[in-house]
């Protein structure tokens, strides 16, 4: 409870309650925005006559007899058959996530155990390789990719990405690994399991809130990816961020910048699902890496 | 742990950056000294009885064909792809050096040379972004901190927004907005009173858009941090504080900011690190006319019909050298905390 001397006066309060607004709007008012627009035709969407025609719908009202329309979406899902990228998205982002999860949890928990000094090593190159735009090393993927034939399919893009994810999945995971007390799994090994025994018994009932939230920043990796995907994927298995990215390069004839704005809003929607549910574990991995230095 | 069940539980994660981080970074430094092969000329003579001889050059498509076959690398040339008019562009600078008068003419030269353009826009884009984010995160973290419990939790679903969305999206959704028949874009014609206005038309106008896309995006980062850093804020040193007659803006210089400083360097080392690679508003707000990242030439260079994989080489290396130089403080912190151990 503040006391009365951290009570703020009147002017500051309406002065901070002023600036959180200005911020909400900023944060949300787009996405509001570009939602309910993506019902209009693009004469709305983007009014040339008079800004409010893009609240009412005034052009739509004219090509459909009603303010709003789903034609956009018809377009993009059904015209430019965007559920095959949708999907391949949500291929890719299962198997990243499951691989990437897999074989961090059994690096991250040695790297938590062991105390030599290789360990150090170890995470100083995951965090240099955290720290180079993925995009600096698609130009070695493509020669080799072209000569054994894998360029342009699914299996190749998610085993990129899982490697691309494994230095912050090793980092969140072995930092997550340290706040489980090590007695744990030692007073384990003590009534003679081996190490992995330990870890299968005793460590893994315990560890799923950090992989879940680990989880969680390996799947918006995955789905967020742009310059990896647009290069690794040949047209027919385009995951959603470059077939947006595709939708743009067709010439902005009338309906296609609609299209774009159908697939943008299909894209954002899990997005905003997901925070909605697990806005917790999101808070958590974000500070945690912080809390660790 | 002993040696062994280490190396057997870090063996899959351990491969797998190896071959996928470690081996391609030694491929590209590699492939950047290469260059594609040039093609194999031949010339023929053509003689036909009484107009004469006549010599031809042209493609030998076999000869190319076979040479770039058995050497997919391409020939090797050294230093010079780095040396050249795309990238550190030697010469040309050397050209401007001796050619401008004054500072501000070579300057102008050096943004001709696309690698220094895009040099330009990414560190100008790194240090004002990273910087104008924490101040706007930690004015909303306070801001939201004095706020009541019920609206907090939507006020960081709300924020966490622009943060989560794939960039390549939050910034098509804002360039919609700002496109002079967008929202915003119609409401700065008005205000500019000039009906041809449009942030796309100058170069400064695309560069401010870009760092408001910026801070946008990776303000909320700053802002749930700095919101859970002020949760464990001690109390009693703010009450004691107050007892000593601090205002309320000493307060939050005094004990509020040198409690969160260690978040404030590590949201700093992430964001410079992240905001270096600034590639996707590039894309999205197509602003490539005005301002390129050193992440967009490589892009650019690897997509399209011809894939000039040296090029695109030869800048990826640049751009790990610059990820090295912002990342050597943090080395040295870690080293640091390592030792200290």
């Amino acid at each position: 409870m503040a006391s009365k001397a951290q009570r703020m006066p009147l002017g500051l309060r309406i002065l901070t309650y002023g600036f959180v607004f200005v911020w909400f709007i900023l944060a949300a008012f787009p996405f509001f925005w570009t939602f309910w627009g993506s019902f209009k035709v693009e004469l709305d969407f983007f009014s040339i006559a008079d800004w409010t025609n893009a609240l009412t719908g005034e052009r739509t009202k004219a090509a459909y007899d009603s303010a709003f329309t789903g034609a956009a979406y018809h377009g993009a899902w059904v015209q430019e058959e965007f559920w095959r990228n949708v999907i391949n998205t949500f291929i890719v982002c299962f198997f990243v996530v499951c691989t990437s999860l897999t074989i961090g949890t059994l690096g991250g928990y040695a790297l938590s155990r062991s105390s030599f000094r290789y360990t150090f090593w170890l995470l100083i190159t995951a965090l240099i390789f955290r720290a180079m735009p993925p995009i600096t090393l698609v130009a070695g993927y493509l020669l080799p990719f072209f000569e054994w034939n894998v360029w342009g399919i699914l299996p190749t893009t998610i085993i990129v990405l899982v490697a691309i994810n494994q230095p912050f999945t090793l980092w969140m995971l072995h930092s997550f690994f340290q706040n489980i007390p090590k007695e744990l799994d030692e007073s384990a090994k003590v009534d003679g399991c081996t190490q992995f025994q330990a870890f299968r018994h005793v460590i893994v009932p315990v560890m799923w809130p950090g992989v879940i939230t680990t989880g969680l920043f390996s799947f918006l990796l995955a789905y967020n990816d742009f310059a990896v995907t647009a290069m690794l994927l040949s047209e027919s298995n385009r995951t959603m961020v470059p077939a947006i990215a595709a939708f743009l390069g067709t010439t902005y004839t009338e309906g296609n910048v609609m299209f774009a704005v159908a697939a943008v809003v299909s894209a954002t929607a899990p997005l905003f699902i997901l925070v909605m549910f697990f806005q917790r574990q999101i808070v958590s991995g974000l500070t945690a890496g912080a809390v660790k230095g | 742990m002993k040696h062994r069940t280490f190396f057997w539980f870090f063996l899959p994660t351990g491969l797998a950056m190896l071959l996928f981080i470690a081996l391609p970074i030694v491929s590209v430094v590699i492939q950047s000294v290469y260059a594609p092969h040039e093609a194999v000329l031949k010339t023929v003579e053509n003689c036909t009885p009484l107009v004469g001889c006549t010599t031809e050059t042209t493609i030998d498509q076999d000869a190319t064909r076979d040479i770039r076959e058995a050497q997919p690398l391409g020939r090797f040339v050294g230093l010079d792809i780095y040396l050249d008019r795309g990238h550190l562009a030697v010469t040309e600078v050397g050209e401007a050096w001796a050619a401008s008068a004054s500072m501000g003419g070579f300057i102008d030269r050096l943004f001709n040379l696309p690698l220094y353009r895009a040099l330009a826009f990414t560190l100008t884009f790194t240090f004002i972004v990273t910087p104008l984010l924490i101040v706007f995160g930690l004015m909303i973290a306070l801001a939201v901190n004095s706020l009541h419990s019920r609206l907090k939790g939507l006020m960081i679903f709300f924020s966490l927004l622009p943060m989560i969305v794939t960039p390549l999206i939050g910034s098509l959704i804002l360039f919609w907005m700002v496109d002079s028949r967008g929202v915003i874009g119609s409401a700065l014609v008005a205000l500019a009173g000039d009906p041809d206005f449009s942030m796309k038309a100058s170069t400064g106008l695309t560069w401010i858009m870009l760092i408001v896309y910026g801070v946008w995006h990776s303000a909320p980062f700053a802002f749930v941090v700095f919101y859970a850093g002020l949760q464990t804020l001690p109390q009693d040193q703010i009450e004691a504080a107050q007892i000593d007659g601090a205002t309320r803006w000493q307060q939050i210089k005094y004990v509020v900011v040198p409690h969160l400083m260690p978040l404030v360097t590590f949201v700093a080392l992430i964001q410079l690190m992240d905001n270096f690679r600034v590639f996707e508003p590039v894309v999205g707000f197509n602003a490539s006319a005005h301002a390129t990242s050193l992440s967009w030439i490589i892009f650019n260079d690897l997509g399209g019909e011809t894939r000039q994989l040296s090029a695109a080489s030869a800048t990826s290396v640049l751009t790990i050298i610059g990820v090295a130089i912002l990342l050597s403080p943090v080395l040295v912190r870690t080293w640091r905390d390592f030792k200290g151990k």
